[in-house]
């Protein structure tokens, strides 16, 4: 993994064609090396539009989207691949290959065209696998795995990019509190050795625990950004998702909890 | 054995076995039969100067040209379906054949008897469809869309046919025979021009795909996971797209066209366990081949000495094989 280096958005506007209206208005957030971002806000916000503007498939941008000092917008794809591992939200192969031939696709971008895997890949690969929890089923077929172990087959795939930077699109979904806990500590250890990770989540409750700064998105904007303290306030939440919510503190652990009321009848 | 399960070495083994005996039974059977031995001494030039003609000027030529066929079509066909991440996609479908079509019934309408013009004519009519796809595809906005080129693909097929049909309207029964048996695809008329010719296609495109195999991996996974996977995937589906029609072409202005090549073997390749784009288009290759050669034999044997079309019988074996493979697929 080479040197740390945040990953800063700064002033991006994204559209998904010219003329139509703006997913991200003037957004600027800075992710911090060693350090977990939490995107957050309700359906629509933004934020997976914030993703793909990382993958430079927004067609209507303004502003940087910064790799330490690379701008991601104007960058090759493949140096930007070098730097950036990204988690889609959503994937699904035309065809099923073997789970371990798919988590070697992590080290791609960094393979030239005729070059087979080398030690060194194949030491990423396993290392990425165990920390995924993946390597029971190496061997097994995309397409034989569950909703939850297709998501750690993806988690893996990721992490074997080894870039300084990790974006995850709702890493969680179809996980049981087992292996969502798990990835959330996998994510936590990957911070604390240097990484700088940006995940985009739904569990809020969860993210509050985990992350060092919470971004909550509205309509394209940012709505509110700091320490999960800072930001998990109930009247500020209710404004953004249009709920009843009470946020209390944990008991056992002191971290900021998000309880949605039922609405009168 | 649910699909896929079976080991890759299968069908390698087996289809280089099979290539290697149609090959052998292609240069023996025919109108005048050969022993091994003979065929071995007239390729050797000893012998029967009967024999060495047969199998030297006729038989080895038509082997040769359906052997590249096979591998044009069996390694586009691979490529293709990979990057526009779908089973069912094959080089006929981009409007190659179409556009082939429109410029062989051109010239057999206009009526040019030079030789080598029909598949001149082919060739150009592939490359401006295969050109028109492309523009539709971009004008339709969305270039990175796989989709959107498939279904350019599907519609100017559809514009082709019926340029075919009024080209056909008024013209004399020879020439709609002509046209007719041109579309249904043959190696008969192979020369050694045309087997270079067509061999210097097939080494530059499937080197080109082959260097793409990984990128092909990646693609198949999807825009979002092939861009963070450092791939410019707009880029890349067009460079395959050109290479594979390039190569589908070649193909159909050599021997016409020749059908479900391009759509069977790669899917049976899969079935074997053979996923990686690499082994995939190389497989694809091989079986594309010894399909094809499969093909011309039936074609010249089962009611010779009349000889059946060749796209006729390829059509013949790749529908009961898809259609095996598709219940397999559920």
């Amino acid at each position: 993994m080479s040197s740390n280096c945040a990953l800063e958005f700064s002033e991006v506007t994204l559209a998904y064609a010219r003329g139509a209206p703006d997913v991200v208005r003037q957004v600027s957030i800075v992710a911090q090396p060693a350090a977990i971002t939490a995107i957050v806000g309700p359906n629509g916000s933004g934020k997976s539009s914030l993703v793909r503007g990382v993958l430079g498939l927004m067609p209507q941008h303004s502003g940087r989207i910064l790799a330490g000092t690379v701008d991601l917008l104007r960058a090759p794809r493949r140096a930007a691949s070098q730097l950036v591992a990204v988690m889609p939200q959503r994937e699904s192969l035309a065809f099923p290959m073997r789970v371990r031939d798919y988590v070697a696709l992590g080290r791609s971008p960094f393979q030239g065209m005729w070059d087979a895997i080398a030690e060194r890949d194949a030491a990423l690969i396993d290392g990425a696998m165990r920390r995924a929890d993946v390597t029971g089923f190496a061997s097994r077929r995309t397409d034989e795995l569950s909703g939850g172990e297709w998501q750690r087959v993806r988690l893996a795939r990721a992490l074997a990019q080894d870039t300084p930077i990790l974006l995850l699109d709702e890493p969680t979904t179809f996980l049981d509190i087992a292996h969502e806990m798990a990835t959330f500590e996998t994510l936590s250890r990957e911070a604390a050795g240097g990484r700088t990770i940006v995940l985009v989540s739904h569990t809020l409750t969860l993210v509050a625990r985990f992350a060092d700064q919470i971004i909550l998105m509205h309509d394209g904007r940012v709505a509110a950004s700091g320490t999960p303290r800072e930001v998990m306030h109930a009247a500020a939440l209710e404004a953004v998702y249009g709920w009843p919510l009470v946020v209390s503190h944990d008991p056992a652990v002191g971290a900021p909890t998000l309880v949605p009321l039922r609405r009168p009848r | 054995m649910p699909a896929g399960h079976r080991r890759p070495a299968v069908l390698w083994v087996g289809t280089a076995v099979a290539l290697l005996l149609l090959i052998g039974a292609s240069l023996a059977l025919g109108a005048v039969r050969l022993t091994p031995t003979a065929v071995m001494r007239a390729l050797l030039g000893t012998g029967d100067p009967l024999a060495i003609t047969i199998v030297r000027e006729l038989r080895l030529p038509r082997l040769a040209l359906a052997v590249l066929v096979g591998c044009a079509l069996g390694s586009a066909g691979a490529a293709l379906q990979g990057t526009l991440r779908n089973p069912l996609a094959e080089p006929y479908l981009l409007g190659v054949s179409g556009g082939a079509a429109v410029g062989a019934v051109i010239a057999i309408v206009v009526g040019v008897v030079a030789p080598g013009i029909v598949p001149l004519a082919a060739f150009a009519g592939a490359v401006a469809a295969v050109s028109l796809v492309l523009g539709l595809a971009r004008a339709a906005g969305a270039a990175r869309d796989p989709r959107t080129l498939l279904m350019a693909g599907v519609v100017i097929g559809a514009f082709a046919n019926a340029i075919i049909m009024i080209l056909l309207a008024d013209v004399s029964p020879e020439k709609v025979r002509g046209a007719v048996w041109w579309m249904a695809g043959a190696v008969s008329d192979a020369s050694w021009t045309r087997v270079i010719w067509l061999l210097g296609y097939v080494l530059v495109g499937m080197t080109l795909l082959v260097a793409r195999g990984r990128v092909l991996d990646v693609l198949s996974l999807g825009e979002d996971s092939a861009a963070s996977l450092g791939v410019d995937v707009g880029r890349a589906t067009r460079e395959v797209f050109l290479v594979s029609a390039l190569l589908a072409a070649a193909s159909v202005a050599a021997a016409g066209l020749v059908g479900f090549v391009g759509l069977v073997v790669p899917n049976l390749a899969r079935a074997f366990g053979i996923i990686k784009h690499r082994s995939l288009i190389l497989a694809s290759a091989l079986g594309g081949a010894a399909l094809v050669v499969l093909a011309d034999l039936l074609a010249r044997t089962v009611r010779a000495p009349l000889e059946l079309p060749l796209g006729a019988i390829t059509a013949c074996i790749g529908v009961p094989v898809f259609l095996l493979r598709l219940r397999r697929l559920r």
